[in-house]
């Protein structure tokens, strides 16, 4: 749960760093999605190193799920009988939503690869397509309900984050003091904090119209 | 002041159990949660009502033997044992509803009684130095800096009462094999079965059905000794370093 | 020599220690070590000892016993044996280690440990007890067991509890949890070995006595109210103490006789019952729901300094409102010389007769107010608020939670409490009883602290016992065994699972209109007005008519509701209580017969001048050691007949205590 986590947490600064190109220029972005794909060739073929990744992260994904349902069958199984009140007085809000909040990232995740990877699904009826990423990108956020969809997204992405960063830290025995551990607790909200905000500065601009 | 109570009553560990209402009158804000109990089972005895199962010992916050959920909180509102908690915390008028350690590693012997077992044989699996009576060595050979000393300590004032088991979503004990893991790892003497220890430890909780750690917290909110959270982070850098040796 | 004094009590033949040997005190404990025989490790795992109590005594006798390769079968009434009591020991653990190089030696444990008992103790008993104090350390150390330490890494020492030196091991308030939780963890250690099999939440009722030796009990297993009889090759009773006969104490709740008074009917001697101690530093009574007492560690003495108000009616004032010069510090005033830390007995005392002239403070109990300052004004200001707090906050922030206030604003309010009881089984210098294969340890037996506890010296007893003293004696006696197999057609088991099982129908079918407790306050009521800090002739005498009357009361009219195959809280305590009303006669009868003061037994008729106890060497330097009498029916006792052991003092001075 941990290793996973964190490397979702290295992809999604890398992804965020490239998303900001978008406020650089169209040719920036556009070159920056192109060395996606041409990147190591040509000890590599085309494509292949973002393939390479693409699997780390599908298995990743399918080792970082399968933990969370064990982990979630195993709670349910170690108390039965549930209380008859029961509250909740020491979890964030982040930590409370770990897992339902989990599910909702996962859908999302489903609709953005369809989206903007699988099917380039053309949200503005503008007629942009792959050939050029940031057309797509641009002219589907100055559709206002997906640029809310994503705003959404990017809340349960922080608090997923904010808990997600601190308890892996928690998980690897890295904070095995009081000073350690508060500072991954802290971690875990810049981090979050970090790649939440640089994955909605491209849509929001798009959406006030900064970038066209 | 007034007061009313809903209480779990169960006659025995396959019996079917239910919330029971009880009402409880003039009770002083200076007796302890325990005590207004045993004033309600005083009546219910002179009533001829069986009186209701809970477990108590020293009623002084140390032996680990009291513990009810109440109202929704291991131990109740306050950071200390049930024993220790004292009716000063409630108003006038509260409904308040008493429930036993809900955790299927901790089955209900009776009403508020359940068997906490699984505690004394994950200790059982590790949680000890080996040394044999006489063959210790002079206490002062070896020395252990303060600050090692101080967290042994604060890992060491767990009381094996089970609220961490009680409050956490997921009804794990990783605060209780935590807090013995570091207990230990912190001081010399422990060292020599550090990394054994804690996969015997942990293999012994899984064992026994308690669930996984998501890092939460209620444990140690709920914790009457305060032990820390970061116990539990001792407790996986051992395991990793204890996977890394191949144990 | 059956003579009937008073017909409350016979007079029988002389008793005394047979096993320590002959020759110069530090030599005796190496020379019976030697002495005692030893058992072949390949017979140990024939031998069954059943041990009764996981405390301090019990789970390290346990511990050892299974290390050595015996079969040991360790019983607690509690859901685990961490929960025993002596895990609410507060203060710390004495050791002659003489880190300190403060002057401390084996023999100053020795004298100061017999001096504190007021001469009533066994001089060789307490020898050995100083002797094998420094090992206990050691061995506590090596399991881990956090005591406190110094910056250079090395074990912190204080003084505590009226004496003079440095010898107190501590962990923060917290000595007796981290004691006990290193011997659990050995006891748990052996249990996953297997040479130790556990039965908790098992409550012994009766022991099992045939051809004279102690070969095992009956016991109620708690949950399922099953009698089940167990086996051995001898007995270990590590029970703890009797405090509870007087309802409020700083004991467990759970903490009972039954075990020690079920030995003491079928033959065993009781010793000194009436030297109970009486605490200084508890909470005082708040109100009539009180369960229990809680004890402050008497560490507080050590900073803090107690006082009550000069006059009568600034009993009502808040403390902080009255003046220096209007605070009697009254200890500080009458013993010059140790002033606060003057031993338990007479600090309680103090409190008592301060309260009595109608100068107590806190909330009306009874007729007075009961209760007196302990003051850490004084403290603040010499070392500073946090260096008070890093020593007694968690004893500060305890108090703050049961009274309500906050001792950094307003002074603590005290009042003695029943605390421990030096009295017991009597036991030879091998721990054994008169019941040969009985062997008592810890707080159950009577041998070491006389007839006053010195702070700091119940868990060493108990670990000392446990630890290195009983696993040596009892091979001696195991070394014959193992005995002829019994089994439920030997007439004394089927005679002593009968005897439970009529008892438990007694309770359940007397359908009776007062509930357990009930009868239990009223006892403790009883035992503390004319038993407890102070007491006569004439109220002992009433005391043991009001505990007749209440036990003949007890018997026909107790309610307990609910069955036998249960978990049956009610049929535990009565069972308990059933034994303290016997008990409650058997200490009044002795305090009765022991018309001198010394040390936690105080009768008003034998002070001097001053007030002080007045003890008379002449006529009561023995141990008395009671032997039970009747005809076994339940609730009935016979005159208890007296055998009286001397107490030959051969290397210390009797000398009258003084503390001025």
């Amino acid at each position: 749960m941990a290793g996973t986590g964190l490397l979702f947490a290295l992809f999604v600064l890398a992804h965020m760093y490239g998303n900001l190109k978008l406020l650089v220029s169209e040719q920036a972005y556009n070159t920056y999605a192109e060395h996606l794909r041409t990147f190591g060739v040509p000890m590599l073929p085309n494509s292949g190193l973002l393939w390479i990744l693409r699997a780390v992260l599908i298995v990743a994904l399918i080792v970082h799920v399968y933990a969370a349902v064990t982990l979630w069958a195993r709670a349910s199984g170690a108390r039965s009988v549930r209380y008859a009140v029961k509250k909740a007085v020491a979890q964030s809000a982040s930590s409370k939503t770990m897992r339902w909040g989990g599910v909702f990232i996962l859908v999302f995740l489903v609709w953005h690869l369809l989206e903007f990877t699988i099917v380039k699904i053309d949200v503005s009826g503008k007629g942009a397509t792959g050939n050029n990423p940031y057309r797509l990108v641009v002219d589907s956020f100055q559709t206002p309900w997906l640029t809310l969809i994503y705003v959404l997204a990017m809340l349960a992405l922080y608090m997923h984050l904010a808990h997600g960063v601190f308890s892996a830290q928690q998980t690897l025995g890295w904070t095995s003091s009081a000073r350690t551990y508060r500072q991954a607790q802290i971690i875990g909200h810049v981090v979050a904090g970090i790649v939440v905000l640089g994955f909605l500065i491209p849509p929001l601009a798009i959406l006030v119209g900064l970038v066209k | 002041m007034n007061l009313t109570l809903k209480i779990w009553r169960q006659a025995g560990p396959d019996a079917k159990g239910e919330l029971v209402t009880y009402q409880v009158q003039d009770i002083s804000p200076d007796m302890s949660f325990l005590e207004m109990l045993d004033v309600l089972n005083e009546r219910l005895n002179d009533e001829g009502r069986e009186p209701i199962a809970f477990d108590s010992d020293c009623r002084e916050g140390i032996c680990g033997m009291c513990g009810l959920m109440i109202s929704g909180e291991a131990h109740g509102p306050e950071k200390a044992t049930t024993c220790q908690l004292h009716m000063r915390t409630f108003t006038d008028g509260d409904v308040i509803t008493v429930e036993p350690w809900r955790a299927d590693p901790f089955p209900v012997v009776r009403d508020l009684v359940v068997d906490r077992g699984a505690f004394d044989r994950i200790i059982q699996a590790g949680g000890f130095i080996s040394v044999n009576t006489g063959a210790a060595p002079e206490a002062h050979s070896s020395l252990v800096p303060m600050e090692h000393a101080m967290r042994a300590f604060q890992a060491a004032e767990c009381i094996g009462c089970g609220a961490c088991v009680a409050a956490c979503p997921n009804a794990s004990a990783m605060l209780f094999l935590g807090a013995k893991v570091t207990h230990l790892g912190e001081l010399p003497q422990g060292q020599p079965e550090r990394w054994g220890r804690v996969v015997a430890m942990l293999n012994q909780h899984d064992l026994e059905g308690f669930g996984g750690c998501q890092n939460l917290g209620e444990c140690s909110y709920a914790c009457p000794k305060g032990i820390p959270q970061d116990v539990i982070s001792t407790l996986n850098h051992d395991l990793r370093k204890a996977m890394a040796k191949g144990r | 020599m059956t003579d009937l004094i008073d017909g409350l009590y016979s007079l029988g033949d002389p008793i005394q220690d047979t096993k320590a040997p002959a020759g110069p005190i530090d030599k005796k404990w190496t020379q019976r070590k030697f002495e005692a025989k030893l058992v072949n490790p390949t017979n140990r795992r024939k031998l069954t000892v059943i041990i009764v109590g996981t405390g301090l005594a019990g789970a390290s006798a346990g511990a050892t016993l299974g290390e050595a390769g015996y079969r040991v079968k360790s019983f607690c009434f509690q859901d685990s044996p961490r929960r025993a009591h002596s895990i609410a020991a507060q203060g710390g653990i004495n050791a002659a280690k003489n880190y300190k190089e403060d002057g401390d030696s084996t023999y100053r444990l020795f004298y100061d440990t017999v001096k504190g008992g007021d001469y009533r103790a066994r001089e060789t008993n307490v020898y050995r007890l100083a002797e094998v104090s420094a090992s206990i350390i050691d061995q506590c150390v090596a399991q881990g067991v956090p005591f406190a330490r110094e910056y250079g890494g090395l074990l912190d020492n204080r003084s505590f509890g009226g004496v003079q030196v440095s010898r107190t091991f501590y962990a923060r308030g917290q000595t007796g949890q981290q004691l006990l939780i290193g011997a659990y963890q050995a006891l748990e250690r052996q249990i996953a070995a297997g040479t130790v099999e556990m039965f908790s939440r098992h409550e012994m009722l009766e022991l099992v006595v045939v051809d004279g030796k102690a070969r095992g009990i009956i016991a109620r297993d708690l949950v399922t109210g099953e009698i089940q009889t167990h086996y051995a090759d001898a007995v270990v009773l590590a029970s703890g103490g009797y405090g509870n006969v007087f309802y409020l104490s700083t004991n467990a709740m759970g903490s009972n006789v039954t075990a020690t008074w079920r030995a003491h009917r079928k033959g065993a001697y009781f010793g000194n019952p009436c030297y109970t101690q009486i605490h200084p530093t508890c909470i005082p009574v708040a109100g009539e729901h009180q369960s229990k007492l809680t004890l402050m560690s008497e560490s507080l003495r050590n900073d803090g300094r107690i006082w009550v108000p000069k006059k009568v009616e600034d009993c009502e004032k808040n403390p902080n409102d009255i003046p220096e010069e209007d605070r009697d510090y009254y200890l500080e005033r009458i013993y010059p010389a140790f002033g606060n830390l003057v031993p338990r007995d007479i600090a309680s005392r103090q409190a008592k007769n301060v309260c009595d002239e109608g100068r107590g403070v806190g909330p009306v109990v009874g007729d007075k107010r009961r209760g007196v300052y302990l003051d850490f004004s004084e403290a603040f200001g010499r070392i500073g608020k946090e260096a008070v707090a890093a020593k007694y906050d968690n004893l500060f922030e305890m108090y703050k939670r049961i009274t309500g206030d906050d001792p950094y604003e307003v002074p603590m309010r005290i009042y003695p409490a029943v605390h421990y009881t030096m009295g017991g089984l009597w036991v030879d210098y091998d721990l054994q009883s008169t019941i040969p294969g009985l062997f008592v340890t810890g707080e159950a037996n009577f041998s070491d602290h006389g007839a006053n506890r010195l702070g700091a010296s119940a868990l060493m007893q108990g670990l000392a016992d446990g630890y290195f003293v009983l696993p040596n004696t009892i091979r001696d006696y195991l070394a014959a065994g193992p005995f002829p197999d019994i089994d439920e057609s030997t007439p004394e088991v089927r005679q002593a699972r009968q005897q439970v099982a009529d008892r438990v129908h007694h309770f359940l079918t007397v359908q009776g209109t007062r509930s357990v407790d009930s009868y239990h306050k009223e006892l403790g009521h009883i035992m503390w007005e004319h038993c407890g800090m102070e007491r006569t002739a004439e109220g002992l005498r009433t005391g043991i008519d009001k505990i007749r009357e209440l036990r003949a009361d007890f018997w026909r009219n107790v309610r307990v509701l609910g069955e036998n195959e249960q978990l049956n809280q009610s049929l535990e305590k009565a069972g308990r209580v059933a034994d303290f009303l016997e008990l409650g006669e058997l200490i009044c009868i002795d305090a009765l017969h022991r018309r001198e003061s010394c040390g936690g037994h105080f009768r008003a008729e034998s002070q001097t001048e001053d007030g002080e106890a007045l003890r008379h060497d002449d006529e009561y330097a023995y141990v008395a050691a009671w032997e039970f009498t009747g005809t076994g029916a339940e609730g009935q006792i016979g005159a208890p007949v007296l055998h009286k052991e001397d107490l030959v003092y051969e290397f210390i001075e009797l000398k009258q205590r003084s503390y001025k």
